[in-house]
């Protein structure tokens, strides 16, 4: 059934796709609608589940952390601040191997408040054990959460459905809305290996010595590298099964391109748009747009970019003291090849600063004008 | 042959609590959880964040308990057993009792913003604060749980605490939640009976245990019980149930009320007072039993 929704509402209707039981959320602006419909959901048992109406965000990830270890399927959503507030629990989830599935509305840190979009929120939570999946498109995000309960309860590891705000967030599109009997045989109910149940009583997360913690987080590690080609496994079942492949990156006229742009989120449709626009006008450029930054597709970028002649990567984020970090991700990527193009990285857009064709193609100029990056770090369209 | 006559029980005999647990002597908080799985049973899940018994249940591979745990954060104990009932209905599980196991500081400090929210909502769950007036685990700092006058790392002797223990039970009885009971491990089949009696009923269900802490108030350990005994005694920790936020209930009616003197006496933790703090002292629990007494009275 195709529906006009907003990107919030898609989120909303992977949870209750996904048959979500038990969700535990607290509202933040931009993420609201995200729990709103859910509630209505639930009140009205289309989707049979229960929802913990927590105190804070905090809460809200301790309750899906309990939820799950005693054997539920478990989602939230939030943003920003409220990310932030999780952070503890973040670490709670993945270590305790627990895959609950979030949505983040990606909103800039305070202060001055913002409620506008970019990717410090969640890039800073980019070591705590989590999956993340940067989506473009409302399809992108309602295929992507039931995705990814498949790949989090198979890896035993949690995920971030991420969306920009208001450019996604609150933008309506038309959205392909699967079958639930297909949804199902899609994603089997989770069955974890183990529960938190009287009939088979554990304890969970004691004291850990240093004999066995190493290998606790080492394990973590080794199922976090299985996850890139799980994915990919995983997006060609839905592909099958729904007509949309669901991988780690997505390349545009990347093959013969001179420029690539590397992006993320919303701009990495606007890119496309600026890539058509250069290519008439005789550039050959491309655009990659990096959907999952956890686990970071090494060999896919490495792939994709090996034979540009210039990348530029496009940043909405800053690691303070350091560069943008998609820009760090590929620069390491591409660490130690034999051949690898130079890296240009560009930061835009913090705080909601529009993203246009036009800032692609001060980009591209700024690129094919130099033979490789004399700054650490471009800045685009900030007022010195 | 005569039959040996054997003396009748006033508690189970099962133990799910085991030996070889890592709690120090004389720990009133191993008593508590002993009691309270009595009443409650096997068919028990716990949620344990930072406190003493994160360390007495025995190190990962270990537990000392014949019921599941989870480890949670400090400040989340209520939150996450929230979570784990709502999670243990949804697989089909109703029965099993849910509880949150914490220590003061997990429950009047870090853990209230979490506590008050499960107690809002009226969450099905049975949230266990066993009190033993400090940070103990961390090695003896001040919580809003210690008392006037108390001795800890983070208030020597020339700075003692200088503020009264924050009252846990009014808070929670502005919740209106159910069930409220202060109960202490001297008594035991007064801890059973309360647990029992919170397993029965539905909504969020708050017991508030007295545990003395021999390491942390400078006491003998062979005193434990006999400090849990004198401080209902004395009514500076009067054993009293509150239902649904409004009816109060004397559980243990003292009749010749003790003074605090003999009880402060006895732990490091208030050797530094002088007798006219001391007397302050009395004359405010004096205070508070009148105030407790007052709304037993306006409850019958």
């Amino acid at each position: 059934m195709k529906k006009v929704i907003m990107g919030n509402h898609a989120l909303s209707y992977g949870a209750m796709l996904a048959r979500s039981q038990v969700i535990a959320a607290y509202p933040i602006t931009p993420q609201t609608q995200v729990v709103e419909l859910l509630s209505e959901m639930c009140a009205d048992k289309t989707l049979d589940a229960k929802f913990i109406k927590v105190e804070s965000e905090h809460s809200a990830m301790a309750a899906c952390i309990g939820a799950s270890v005693a054997g539920a399927r478990t989602f939230t959503a939030t943003s920003s601040q409220g990310l932030a507030l999780m952070h503890e629990m973040l670490h709670w989830a993945s270590g305790g191997r627990l895959p609950v599935v979030m949505g983040d509305i990606n909103r800039s840190m305070g202060p001055g408040w913002s409620i506008w979009t970019d990717q410090n929120d969640s890039l800073s939570e980019r070591d705590t054990g989590w999956m993340q999946y940067y989506c473009a498109s409302n399809q992108e995000v309602l295929d992507t959460v039931i995705q990814a309960f498949k790949v989090s309860e198979r890896l035993a590891i949690p995920s971030m459905v991420i969306l920009d705000a208001f450019a996604l967030s609150h933008t309506y599109e038309v959205v392909d809305i699967p079958d639930q009997a297909k949804v199902d045989a899609y994603l089997p109910p989770f069955r974890p290996q183990v529960r938190l149940t009287p009939d088979d009583p554990h304890a969970f997360g004691g004291l850990t010595s240093p004999e066995h913690y190493f290998e606790l987080r080492y394990k973590l590690q080794k199922d976090m590298e299985k996850a890139p080609a799980l994915i990919e496994e995983t997006g060609r079942e839905y592909e099958k099964m729904f007509g949309r492949y669901l991988g780690l990156v997505e390349d545009y006229l990347c093959e013969d391109a001179d420029i690539i742009l590397v992006t993320s989120g919303t701009a990495g449709y606007t890119a496309r748009v600026a890539v058509d626009e250069m290519r008439k006008g005789g550039i050959k450029a491309g655009n990659l747009r990096i959907k999952v930054f956890r686990p970071f597709p090494f060999e896919h970028v490495r792939r994709i970019v090996k034979n540009a002649k210039k990348v530029a990567v496009v940043d909405r984020n800053i690691s303070y003291g350091h560069h943008g970090m998609f820009f760090q991700e590929v620069k390491s990527a591409l660490y130690g090849q034999d051949k690898s193009p130079p890296v240009f990285g560009f930061i835009a857009g913090l705080g909601g600063r529009d993203i246009t064709p036009s800032t692609f193609k001060e980009i591209v100029d700024i690129t094919l004008s130099k033979d490789k990056p004399e700054e650490e770090i471009i800045w685009i369209g900030v007022k010195r | 042959m005569k039959k040996p006559r054997t003396m009748k029980l006033s508690l189970p005999e099962e133990e799910l609590v085991g030996s070889g647990n890592l709690a120090c002597q004389g720990c009133g908080a191993t008593l508590a959880m002993r009691y309270v799985l009595k009443a409650l049973g096997q068919r028990t899940v716990l949620c344990i964040p930072a406190c003493c018994w994160s360390v007495i249940d025995g190190p990962f591979p270990h537990s000392c308990l014949d019921v599941p745990v989870y480890h949670c954060a400090f400040e989340t104990a209520a939150s996450t057993a929230s979570g784990v009932k709502a999670g243990l209905e949804m697989v089909g599980d109703t029965e099993t009792t849910v509880v949150a196991w914490a220590g003061d500081g997990g429950t009047f400090d870090i853990g209230i913003q979490a506590l008050s929210g499960a107690a809002e909502r009226n969450d099905d769950i049975i949230y266990v604060c066993y009190d033993n007036e400090a940070y103990m685990n961390t090695g003896i700092q001040r919580s809003s749980a210690t008392p006037f006058g108390a001795w800890t790392t983070t208030t020597p002797v020339k700075h003692f605490k200088n503020r009264p223990k924050k009252d846990i039970d009014a808070i929670m009885a502005a919740h209106r939640i159910p069930y409220i009971a202060t109960a202490s491990i001297a008594y035991a089949e007064d801890v059973y009976k309360k647990a029992k009696k919170a397993k029965d009923i539905q909504g969020t269900r708050f017991l508030h245990i007295y545990a003395p802490c021999p390491t942390g108030w400078k006491s003998r350990p062979e005193d434990s019980i006999r400090l849990a005994r004198m401080v209902v005694q004395n009514s500076i920790f009067p054993l009293y149930e509150i239902e649904n936020g409004e009816k109060y209930t004397l559980s243990i009616k003292v009749k010749d009320k003790k003074p605090i003197h003999d009880y402060l006496k006895l732990q490091g933790r208030f050797r530094h007072l002088t007798e006219d703090q001391i007397k302050f002292m009395q004359e405010e629990v004096d205070k508070n039993w009148a105030r407790l007494l007052r709304k037993v009275e306006s409850s019958d």
